[in-house]
């Protein structure tokens, strides 16, 4: 009887064994199969499926739906729908205005929650599920820092959205990876001399800094600038990103002996602390004989609408401005106006301009292979895209063009003409050796 | 509970049978509903065995803890560092992670389980909450802060290096050869989770199961027949930990990154959810507790109104208008929205969760083919759980 039990036990157990086997054996043919393309998710039909990841909860969540409107406008120009936007003005075009290659434009959209591990299962699932051969987004350094490695090894090209960390093309560049966004260390370039001319050169900083891989860029590249000038840095806090109350940060400022604030925060981060420095009466200070000073070195119009009255006079750098009266800035505003009625900000700016960027690149390499598309960008040089010349450097996949210094409007004509441009600082006074912030690009992966 | 007394090993067999069977056809049925990809099928695979192993504390011994996201963090950096002191290969990775997170198991197990109920969930809560900060911000050599820790080109690896292995492209998991991205990720995960799924079954049927139950139905009582609870709790607590850290440890192999987020307190709250949203107690409840929230953030937060619109186009055009007025504050961006509103319903509704549900109807099923002999119904009833 014992005997027989276990008999039958042990071909059960054999029969579970080979059971899962052929279960799993069974299985995996059909999961290769879709594999055995050229390159991964080469369109088939008769559209191409670009991938739209941008935070749509967190602490950029504005910036993120600002650049998700961006994309749609943009999908839309380049079907040939709208008023066309910014390819009336790009110049050289190779864009028509019916798709990508004649293939008409559809996305899938994710959302980032600002956080990488969200980032990467959001822009898996749209690489894997729904066939992204492009993703592009991101409203935070550390995300697409994290998204343009997995598209590295994805086989996909990431168009950096908003992401303004040196690492981005510095030292986590990767061959996969394009930044239209300026970097810290440019605005560091762009501020310096701003900052000499308007605060003198005997003051001391004391910087809070957004905890992450933007915040220390950002910190670091500040500190380069000011130091050389002559500035003393008193203390450097590190903040969590998304602290909301930022009280205990700043009170330690009051009595520090620093005359000047340096807020490395963005989003909403950076419309609380700056709202709580006001409120502290900071800005009232008279510190070493200076008045106080704050300044926001990465600076946004959805931010100088968060925080209200308090950035009147505020001096920061941005990618670009609406205001400003080249004819493709005055293009991309009035089609962004017309559609949503506003005007559009930086971030949506530099998201609009990556899309068409990256869609003229797989016309010109009459491919969506990414190999194809990155020799296309690589060194590709442009005008009328609401930067000025610019161009896409071949050594680290950053664009060069003019930026942005500008000052918090004293006497804001609308709810929207909130930042004045103080000086717009050329290419060459912000451009630096690709060795300087190392890294390596890798090769093109279509495997 | 009743079913412990009445399963037999020829059930218990069956049961780890049809699991594998669902699991390894994953991809399979995973397309009908939209979820036949690998990212989401390996999230399946990992948050499931999470949860059984957060149900063999929550579910068996009533202590719920609110901390269990630190050991999925203590795997994923285990994991991670693995890959960049010793070798790519994803077996001794997830095994220290197993060993890593069990110790730290054990450490804050033995300080919090000096205290039940509330306390005990807001000390673990606590020790959670700090593992979080000093990943955050404090440890940040060991852990890279809120950017994450990856495993670079660069790294040392003596074990790769001593085997002469050398790494072309991006750093990936392998397992003797066989890079652990995508399907292959998957089934990897897939084989763990059967394996974590007959330890947890072997442990609901065991004397050792029988104990944490008991310290859930009466703890006093327990200590007058002559047990001393606190060792079994600490087990549970400790293999509820291992569970979890071997999760974070998977969750590296197919993804080489390990960020401190995965130890916010919102995590832990998670896997409270699925173990609710399956059925507390119950085999197979937290796995598709964890599938279903899973599910939800991945395909319904990625339903925007272009979609909605497909879904609705043969409707006239103002119907489908206002079917996407309706529908699209619950999809997209909205999707916890309606994640809310199941988990009400079913706590309201089915408080067994949704494993009782399923119960529901296989009992009204069974009830139509077996009027006839009522008695033998009862003795069915312990099918699922």
């Amino acid at each position: 009887m014992s005997n027989d039990k276990k008999f039958t036990e042990l071909s059960r157990r054999g029969f579970i064994k080979s059971s899962i086997a052929a279960a799993s054996a069974a299985a995996v043919p059909t999961v290769f199969v879709s594999n055995a393309n050229a390159y991964v998710n080469a369109p088939k039909g008769k559209t191409v499926t670009l991938g739209f990841n941008v935070p749509q909860t967190g602490a950029y969540a504005d910036e993120g739906a600002d650049e998700l409107r961006a994309y749609k406008l943009a999908v839309k120009h380049l079907n040939g729908e709208g008023d066309g936007g910014l390819m009336n003005t790009m110049k050289p075009m190779a864009l028509k205005g019916n798709g990508i290659l004649g293939k008409k434009v559809t996305y899938a959209t994710g959302d980032t929650q600002t956080k990488s591990d969200a980032a990467r299962a959001s822009a898996k699932r749209m690489i894997e599920k729904d066939g992204a051969v492009m993703i592009t987004g991101g409203s935070s350094s550390g995300v697409a820092i994290a998204v343009q490695s997995l598209c590295q090894e994805a086989g996909v090209i990431f168009m950096a959205g908003l992401t303004h960390s040196n690492d981005t093309t510095g030292k986590d560049k990767r061959r996969h990876g394009f930044r239209h966004f300026f970097n810290t260390d440019m605005s560091g370039s762009a501020l310096g001399p701003v900052l000499e001319s308007e605060f003198g050169k005997e003051r001391t900083a004391y910087h809070l800094t957004a905890d992450y891989t933007w915040g220390w860029s950002q910190e670091g590249s500040i500190k380069d600038t000011t130091e050389k000038l002559g500035w003393k840095t008193k203390a450097a806090v590190r903040t969590p990103l998304g602290a909301g109350d930022f009280s205990q940060y700043i009170t330690p400022v009051l009595n520090s002996g620093a005359d000047v604030l340096v807020l490395n925060h963005y989003g909403k981060d950076m419309v609380n602390s700056l709202t709580q420095a006001v409120q502290f009466g900071l800005r009232d200070k008279n510190v070493n004989g200076n008045d106080f000073q704050i300044v926001v070195p990465l600076f946004s119009r959805l931010m100088a609408q968060g925080a209200g009255k308090n950035i009147q006079g505020i001096y920061g750098t941005t990618n670009w401005n609406w205001s400003l009266k080249d004819a493709g800035s005055q293009a991309f505003v009035k089609s962004f106006g017309a559609e949503y009625g506003f005007p559009p900000s930086q971030a949506a700016h530099t998201c609009y301009v990556q899309t068409l960027l990256y869609a003229n690149a797989c016309e010109l390499a009459g491919t969506f292979d990414p190999c194809g598309v990155i020799t296309a960008l690589e060194g590709f040089k442009f005008d009328g895209m609401g930067n000025g010349a610019t161009e896409y450097r071949a050594e680290d996949h950053q664009c060069f063009k003019d930026v942005l210094v500008v000052q918090g409007n004293d006497k804001p004509s609308s709810q929207f003409d909130l930042l004045k441009v103080v000086k717009e600082v050329p290419r060459k006074q912000v451009e630096y050796p690709a060795s300087k912030l190392g890294g390596e690009l890798g090769s093109c992966n279509n495997a | 509970m009743k079913s412990i007394v009445l399963s037999t090993k020829k059930r218990d067999y069956t049961t780890l049978l049809v699991f594998a069977v669902i699991v390894f056809t994953a991809p399979l049925w995973g397309k009908i509903i939209g979820a036949g990809y690998p990212d989401l099928l390996q999230k399946f695979a990992i948050f499931g065995l999470f949860a059984i192993g957060y149900n063999i504390l929550f579910g068996l011994t009533g202590y719920l803890s609110f901390g269990h996201a630190a050991f999925l963090g203590v795997g994923s950096y285990v994991t991670v560092w693995s890959f960049k002191l010793l070798t790519m290969n994803a077996i001794p990775a997830v095994l220290l992670a197993i060993v890593f997170s069990g110790v730290f198991a054990l450490l804050i197990g033995f300080l919090s389980l000096r205290r039940s109920g509330i306390y005990f969930s807001i000390l673990t809560l606590a020790f959670a909450q700090m593992s979080y900060n000093l990943a955050y911000s404090v440890l940040t050599p060991i852990t890279n802060g809120e950017t994450g820790l990856r495993v670079l080109t660069s790294d040392p690896r003596v074990v790769d290096t001593a085997l002469g292995y050398t790494i072309e492209g991006s750093p990936l998991a392998t397992l003797f050869g066989t890079t652990l991205t995508g399907y292959p990720g998957f089934y990897f995960c897939a084989v763990v989770l059967v394996l974590g799924f007959w330890l947890s079954l072997k442990i609901f049927r065991s004397p050792f199961g029988m104990k944490l139950v008991a310290i859930k139905t009466n703890q006093t009582r327990m200590e007058y027949t002559g047990f001393n609870h606190r060792p079994y709790l600490l087990c549970a607590f400790v293999i509820s930990g291992m569970y979890a850290g071997l999760a974070g440890g998977l969750l590296a192999v197919v993804d080489p990154l390990a960020g401190a987020e995965r130890m916010q307190w919102t995590a832990s709250g998670e896997v409270v959810l699925m173990t609710i949203l399956g059925g507390v107690g119950t085999l197979f409840g937290p796995i598709i507790g964890a599938a279903t929230i899973k599910y939800f953030e991945n395909i319904f937060s990625g339903i925007g109104d272009t979609a909605l619109a497909e879904i609705f186009s043969f409707l006239p055009d103002a119907v489908s208008n206002l079917l996407i007025t309706i529908i699209s504050p619950f999809v997209g961006s909205g999707w916890h929205l309606t994640l809310g509103i199941l988990f009400m319903l079913i706590i309201i509704f089915l408080p067994g969760g949704m494993s009782q549900g399923f119960q529901k109807i296989a009992d009204k099923i069974k009830q139509k083919n077996k009027k006839s002999s009522t008695s033998e119904v009862k003795l069915e009833k312990d099918g699922i759980a």
